[in-house]
């Protein structure tokens, strides 16, 4: 703890604050909040209810107003604090609103009403979390099933990525031929094709071989990436020469040299490669959208648009569903994050 | 087994010519050494050979068979490689075991075979660890192991001990004579250390510039240079060179002058030498002693190194630098001028084209001013 805190606050000069520690300061600080305040106020809103969620103005910490039920009255009443014209202040349930007065009671003795102006009542407020917004979507809509199709897409895109990219890379970076300069730039020139222009011939591809409306249909588009091309590529040119010779030596196959030298070798490259690969096929919302139609294919991502109707927004179901989405890529990040650090300063990539 | 032939063998990487013509042969359990500067294509020779790079001309046999189209897999040479080469994610055990499981030897077999290299090299006791894991000098032993346990035709060795420490390359060095007085097997080894090649080689030779200059016995070389680059590169310091000319010649005398009239005095000569011929005269620093005569040419000291054992001296005479190494501990400066004169060992003439004229095993000879 003595360390951590003398770390924190470590200042330039050692002795008196230099306005470059000012700077760090307001700079770190702003940028945790910035960063960190859409997850935060994200985080607890999705354990708002509906009504929670519209109050204006918003507030952070779920709230709830207190209610009671009293004697004679069919619906439960709200609770407010009420500053009284004698001076004290009681706690009364709120039986109907006429203009700015409230016509209130109190719980212990109902019969008798009590006027309060709006202005001289606060509402009786708890911190209570609606974890209805998390388990409904589990009952009524097919969550499970969007969850299973995402990971399915997500696992198998990544595998055949690892696959597939990390053979191209071994031929691009232990193989001399000609025009291997030219075809690595053709695939790093792809890097510059966004999907919205290729976006209509690959619908047409797709449909043409029959994979629309099949979950390989957002697979198979998505496995060869420029980028994962070129992540391995870099780190396989740092394998030695030598070990591929001493490989050959050894009476190994190519086959043999791929799978059993430069692919445990290019280990922490292809878990840069996975990590990335894990967040986009997770992420992924346009691909999806367009080539699945039927709501039983769906990813959690396309699922999660189906909260947004024409009319009716569900923030508070949206707003549970999306915290539960971004659970696989946090928890991929706080586990992995070595890993992609040392990716990103290898490759100079994000 | 272990005979292999080259026969004008060529090699270029794309308009760069690297080896021309190379013919050398190789008997059974003979340790040869491809010895040269760097950038010379010892190393490429070696890879020639290995299967690794193929030839652009000319033939490689091994044991009567050509095998130019051969891969380096079945060839049936094992190779220990400058940087070692061991597989990182693997254990020595595994790293030893590789080749054979790709050969699809019985496990049993496997196990023997490993375990017999091991205990030879003494790295019984590391089996289970990743090479990450051992110092330099293990990691030189498993690489070597990972050949034996393949029990090759030939032992292809590519600066195997460049990566050691001046006191484990000596050791490592006998270890690998009496490996080889062990095995009896075919070794080429590679290296641009010439003390190495004098002491490994059954033969060594002696490349520049992708050809071959001299093949011989490491004192051969030493004792009869081909031509001036052989006689510079074999021998530590390396051997002065003087330019002179003939200035006469009688029966079977005759009077060099080099350095600006410094004359050496050969009997008996042989070969062509006539009046007025340009040579370069190569003594070893060795061969020079204090002489006795005060009337010697004298020699300029420019730099005293005392090493204890021997002392060497930098001179300049008339210009023209010179080296000798003086046994024993001498009271020398820098600054002071030494009268010298020639041992009664050999000496070397080259012609003007560096090639040898002769070498002077016991003859007469001396300088004077």
């Amino acid at each position: 703890m003595g360390a951590a805190s003398r770390f924190i606050f470590r200042r330039r000069g050692g002795k008196g604050w230099h306005w470059t520690d000012i700077v760090t300061w307001v700079w770190l600080v702003g940028g945790l909040l910035i960063m960190f305040g859409p997850a935060v106020w994200l985080g607890f809103s999705s354990f708002k209810s509906p009504a929670a969620l519209a109050e204006f103005p918003p507030t952070i910490l779920p709230y709830v107003t207190q209610q009671v039920n009293v004697e004679g009255y069919e619906q439960p009443l709200a609770l407010y604090e009420a500053s009284l014209p004698d001076g004290s202040t009681q706690v009364l349930a709120e039986v109907r609103r006429i203009g700015i007065v409230s016509q209130m009671v109190d719980p212990n003795a109902p019969g008798e009403i009590i006027r309060v102006n709006i202005g001289d009542r606060t509402p009786v407020r708890t911190m209570s979390f609606a974890t209805e917004n998390y388990t409904e979507p589990f009952v009524q809509f097919d969550f499970v099933q969007y969850l299973w199709n995402s990971v399915f897409v997500t696992v198998t895109a990544t595998l055949i990525t690892l696959v597939v990219n990390s053979m191209a890379a071994f031929a691009l970076s232990k193989y001399e031929f000609k025009g291997r300069s030219v075809a690595m730039l053709i695939i790093l020139a792809t890097l510059m094709v966004p999907l919205s222009v290729i976006m209509v011939p690959l619908y047409s591809i797709i449909s043409a071989i029959g994979l629309f409306n099949n979950l390989w249909g957002v697979i198979l588009p998505t496995v060869a990436t420029p980028t994962g091309v070129f992540i391995l590529r870099q780190y396989m040119l740092t394998i030695p020469d030598e070990l591929i010779d001493a490989a050959r030596m050894d009476k190994a196959s190519e086959w043999q040299i791929y799978w059993r030298i430069v692919l445990p070798l290019a280990a922490p490259a292809l878990a840069v490669l996975a990590i990335f690969s894990v967040v986009w096929r997770w992420n992924d919302f346009l691909w999806p959208l367009i080539v699945l139609s039927r709501r039983e294919l769906y990813t959690l991502q396309v699922g999660l648009s189906i909260y947004a109707g024409e009319l009716n927004v569900q923030w508070h179901f949206i707003l549970a569903m999306t915290v539960v989405t971004m659970i696989p890529v946090v928890l991929v990040f706080i586990f992995l994050q070595r890993f992609i650090t040392t990716g990103i300063a290898g490759t100079g990539l994000k | 087994m272990g005979q292999i032939t080259l026969t004008d063998i060529k090699k270029s990487f794309g308009a760069i010519d690297v080896l021309h013509d190379v013919n050398l042969h190789i008997d059974d359990g003979e340790l040869v050494v491809f010895v040269g500067p760097s950038g010379c294509g010892k190393s490429t020779l070696l890879r020639v050979i290995a299967g690794l790079e193929k030839v652009t001309g000319g033939s490689i046999d091994i044991d009567g068979r050509r095998v130019n189209d051969v891969t380096a897999a079945e060839r049936g040479l094992a190779m220990v490689f400058q940087s070692y080469a061991l597989y990182p994610h693997m254990t020595v055990r595994q790293n030893l075991a590789f080749g054979l499981e790709n050969s699809k030897m019985p496990k049993a077999e496997i196990t023997e075979r490993v375990g017999e290299a091991a205990r030879m090299l003494e790295i019984d006791a590391y089996l289970d660890r990743r090479p990450g894991q051992l110092s330099g000098g293990q990691r030189q032993r498993v690489a070597i192991g990972r050949a034996i346990v393949r029990r090759p035709v030939a032992f292809l060795l590519d600066e195997p001990l460049s990566n050691l420490d001046a006191e484990l390359r000596v050791s490592t060095r006998a270890e690998l004579a009496a490996l080889h007085a062990r095995l009896s097997s075919t070794m080429i080894y590679v290296t641009h250390d010439q003390v190495e090649a004098m002491t490994l080689a059954d033969r060594i030779v002696v490349m520049r510039a992708g050809r071959i200059e001299q093949v011989g016995t490491p004192l051969d070389l030493y004792n009869t240079p081909a031509n001036r680059f052989v006689a510079g590169f074999i021998g530590a310091p390396h051997m002065n060179f003087l330019q002179g000319e003939v200035a006469e010649r009688t029966g079977d005398s005759a009077i060099v002058t080099v350095a600006g009239g410094v004359r050496v005095h050969l009997h008996p000569v042989e070969g062509s030498m006539e009046k007025g011929q340009k040579l370069t005269v190569g003594v070893r620093p060795q061969h020079l002693v204090i002489s006795a005569d005060p009337t010697s040419p004298k020699v300029k000291l420019r730099l005293v190194e005392a090493l204890g054992s021997e002392t060497v001296i930098h001179g300049e005479i008339n210009g023209e630098r010179l080296m000798a190494v003086l046994p024993g501990q001498q009271r020398y400066r820098a600054g002071d001028e030494v009268p010298l004169d020639l041992e009664a060992a050999p000496l070397h003439l080259f012609d003007e084209n560096g090639m040898r004229i002769f070498s002077t095993p016991g003859t007469q000879r001396r300088l004077s001013a």
